[in-house]
């Protein structure tokens, strides 16, 4: 036991101080907070106000453009060839000309200017137009225009869920969708991260010729249990440094630009005001403020039991292919010879984050249910399923049949990583592979 | 008292049997020679002693018990193929590979001091392995195996590598470690490297052990009771002075006089033979030719490869 200690510290201890393990622990956070303050960075400084100068030929779109935060609408009643010239001394950054309609309505319509003037302004303006149109031609075949104004009006859906005890909580699935799939992202990407680490860390060994020296200390289980115990802690190290810095990062940047977030989110009241004009809100109880309710449903979320499924699955996900790391790396001499061996290994793993979108999709779907329960599967299935609610006993089997199979593939690969650190030469065939197996100590 | 004894050791891989029930015995406090060609099987010997494989029947016993988990203390092994972590420090490693065998990490810095002083070696503790020659490393490796002052050392092939000045000094501090109580089992198929040293030896061909005891011993049973004589005759050759009981093998003009190599029946008829060329002839070198163990190991093994065949 002493031993393994030893071992865990050793294979801990080297990971951690590497100039590679440093930079990865500082760029991670910096890039994840970059992913989440960039948005409310660009918002802030990339106000950029475009005028549009419209020439309407054909008279039919006084009303339709209103304006927005990117853009201002003007009419200009020119010469659609004047404006054009012209359209610097006017102020407008873009004409939008209307040509007369052949046909009773226009098909079609030009936007003149320098710059490209961005696919969100362009589609603004189409759907002003679109929605216009919609209406002119509703009034003209003689509907009403309290009823068009009527059928405007979308439905929310609320999505309640009940519990066992009756009490009803609401919830976002887009949310649950996007946590069930990063988290399985996540688990994916530290299975095949630490779990190349350990392999890697075997072959080292084998390269290097040091493993006869230890393995004359300590049992070769020894060593390839402290080597993946101890990768283990840095692929829990790493993580923990991850969130924390993360945090802290955003935490630190929201101080700096507290400013301009607050003018964000008024920005975002007004206009959520705006679509909630009472005249066109029908039906609904309570007022609807996206931000609130997302609130609501992050909290809504048990999140202890959450983290703790997490770091379950995050663990045994990885144990249960480390071992298997461990085989392969002692079955062959070089990187280069791993492909053949880890392919196969890693099938399950690339199956789950291939049906990361269809679980989510269907969470309680027979197929989701299988790769929740099988070990291999389980860790990324699993995952991506708890956040919209899974049975108790299901997650039980789940993660006992995990731990299970844990112990199996451990077993089985020491049997292969016993017999296989201490072979040198041509790569072993899957026959070898199965000699091996049956080897006595 | 034998300090390790092996019988009947038997292991055997996939289709090729790789030891068949070898039996050795090492006495406490010898240097001990494990001889035989590349492929006899002394390597997997090795390994079943330091635990690294099992036996698939017979047993080994140190030290008075069955062979157990405890023993990894007791043994400093120095493999044939050996090498340490290139990115980790020297001392570091040291520490590390020493603890693994049972040491506390102050004692092991303080052995690890003494022995980079005396090698005078201090200078590279921080450096990383991997900017070390390979002389350098194996100098480590051979401190690493013998810091925690094992009863029982092996080496395995222990002087390739090794220039013939590191070979010396190794030579030196291994019969220090003998003199401190040590017993040394040495692995190798060169012989020369270990007959000076060797008091036993074993020889294995083919996965079993077709010789073994005292070095001495092994040469007095292989004596051929052949003398190689180089003389002056007075008169007669040495043919006819020479009664029909020495049978004359060689002989051939060398430099002032003659060398003829003369066998015996036995070694009582030793003194005679002097005494008819002291009668007959100027004596100027008289020696029986004892065959070395280079000669005893190949001519050992190709009876053997032929009694195969």
């Amino acid at each position: 036991m002493n031993k393994i200690w030893l071992i865990i510290q050793r294979e801990y201890l080297t990971r951690v101080k590497k100039k590679s393990f440093i930079i990865m622990t500082i760029l991670g956070p910096l890039l994840m907070a970059t992913v989440i303050i960039a948005p409310v960075f660009i918002a802030s400084w990339g106000d950029e106000v475009k005028t549009v100068g419209i020439v309407d030929d054909s008279g039919f779109f006084k009303t339709a453009f209103k304006d927005n935060k990117h853009l201002t609408f003007k009419e200009l009643h020119l010469d659609v060839s004047d404006a054009k010239r012209d359209r610097e001394k006017l102020g407008c950054d873009i004409i939008l000309y209307i040509p007369e309609p052949a046909y009773i309505y226009p098909k079609t319509i030009f936007l003149f200017s320098d710059k490209s003037i961005g696919l969100s302004n362009k589609s603004y303006i189409k759907n002003a137009l679109n929605s216009d149109l919609r209406e002119l031609r509703l009034r003209k075949a003689g509907v009403s225009p309290e009823v068009i104004e009527s059928a405007k009006t979308s439905i929310n859906i609320k999505d309640i869920t009940l519990s066992e005890s009756g009490s009803e909580k609401e919830r976002i699935s887009e949310l649950e969708y996007a946590l069930g799939i990063v988290l399985g992202v996540l688990i994916y990407f530290f299975i095949f991260l630490f779990g190349t680490q350990v392999m890697r860390g075997v072959i080292e060994e084998k390269t290097s010729r040091i493993i006869e020296v230890i393995i004359s200390s300590v049992k070769p289980f020894q060593l390839m249990m402290g080597k993946i115990v101890g990768i283990a802690l840095v692929g829990l190290t790493q993580f923990t440094l991850w969130v924390v810095l993360t945090g802290g990062i955003v935490f630190a940047m929201q101080g700096v630009f507290s400013n301009e977030v607050e003018q964000i989110k008024t920005q975002q009241m007004i206009q959520t005001g705006k679509v909630m004009d009472p005249s066109s809100s029908v039906n609904i109880d309570r007022s609807f403020d996206k931000t609130t309710v997302v609130f609501e449903a992050l909290m809504s979320i048990n999140y202890t039991a959450l983290i703790l499924s997490f770091l379950f699955y995050f663990l045994f996900g990885y144990l249960i292919y480390a071992a298997l790391f461990a085989s392969i790396g002692s079955a062959v001499d070089n990187d280069a010879d791993t492909q053949q061996f880890v392919l196969p290994v890693t099938v399950p793993l690339i199956i789950s984050i291939a049906s990361l979108q269809f679980i989510a999709n269907n969470p309680d779907g027979p197929a989701s249910f299988w790769l929740s329960i099988i070990p291999f599967t389980s860790p990324v299935a699993m995952m991506v399923r708890i956040p919209f609610g899974v049975p108790w006993w299901q997650v039980a089997l789940s993660m006992s049949l995990l731990v299970l199979g844990f112990l199996a593939t451990t077993a089985f690969a020491a049997k292969i990583y016993r017999v296989g650190i201490l072979m040198y030469g041509k790569k072993p065939t899957y026959k070898e592979l199965w000699k091996w197996l049956r080897y006595k100590g | 008292m034998d300090i390790l004894i092996a019988e009947n050791v038997t292991k055997t891989y996939a289709n090729h049997r790789a030891l068949d029930k070898v039996s050795i015995n090492v006495p406490e406090g010898s240097i001990y020679g494990l001889l035989g060609p590349n492929g006899a099987g002394k390597t997997t010997l090795i390994r079943i002693i330091n635990q690294i494989t099992g036996p698939d029947s017979g047993k080994v016993i140190l030290n008075g018990e069955p062979l157990q988990a405890k023993h990894t203390s007791m043994i400093g092994y120095l493999p044939e193929e050996r090498g340490l972590y290139k990115k980790m420090n020297v001392g570091d490693q040291a520490i590390y590979l020493s603890q693994l065998k049972g040491l506390s990490k102050s004692e092991s810095k303080k052995r690890l001091k003494y022995w980079f002083e005396k090698f005078e070696i201090d200078s590279w503790w921080n450096r990383k392995v991997e900017e070390l020659s390979k002389g350098m490393q194996q100098k480590i490796q051979f401190i690493v195996t013998i810091l925690h002052e094992p009863k029982l050392l092996i080496f395995d092939e222990p002087f390739s590598g090794f220039d013939p000045i590191n070979t010396e000094i190794l030579k030196a501090e291994i019969l220090k470690l003998k003199e401190n109580g040590s017993t040394v089992i040495f692995s190798t198929h060169n012989m020369g490297s270990v007959e000076e040293i060797c008091d036993h030896i074993a020889l294995i061909n083919n996965s079993k052990k077709i010789l073994d005891g005292n070095m001495l011993d092994i040469k007095r049973s292989h004596r051929t009771n052949i003398f190689e004589i180089d003389y002056e005759p007075f008169n007669k050759s040495i043919t006819d002075f020479l009664p029909d009981e020495f049978k004359v093998m060689a002989r051939e003009d060398y430099g002032l006089g003659k060398r003829a190599r003369v066998k015996m029946k036995d070694d009582s008829q030793t003194n005679q033979l002097l005494n008819l060329l002291m009668k007959n002839s100027r004596i100027i070198k008289f020696q029986e030719v004892i065959p070395s163990m280079n000669e005893i190991f190949i001519q050992k093994v190709r009876n053997e490869n032929q009694n195969i065949r």
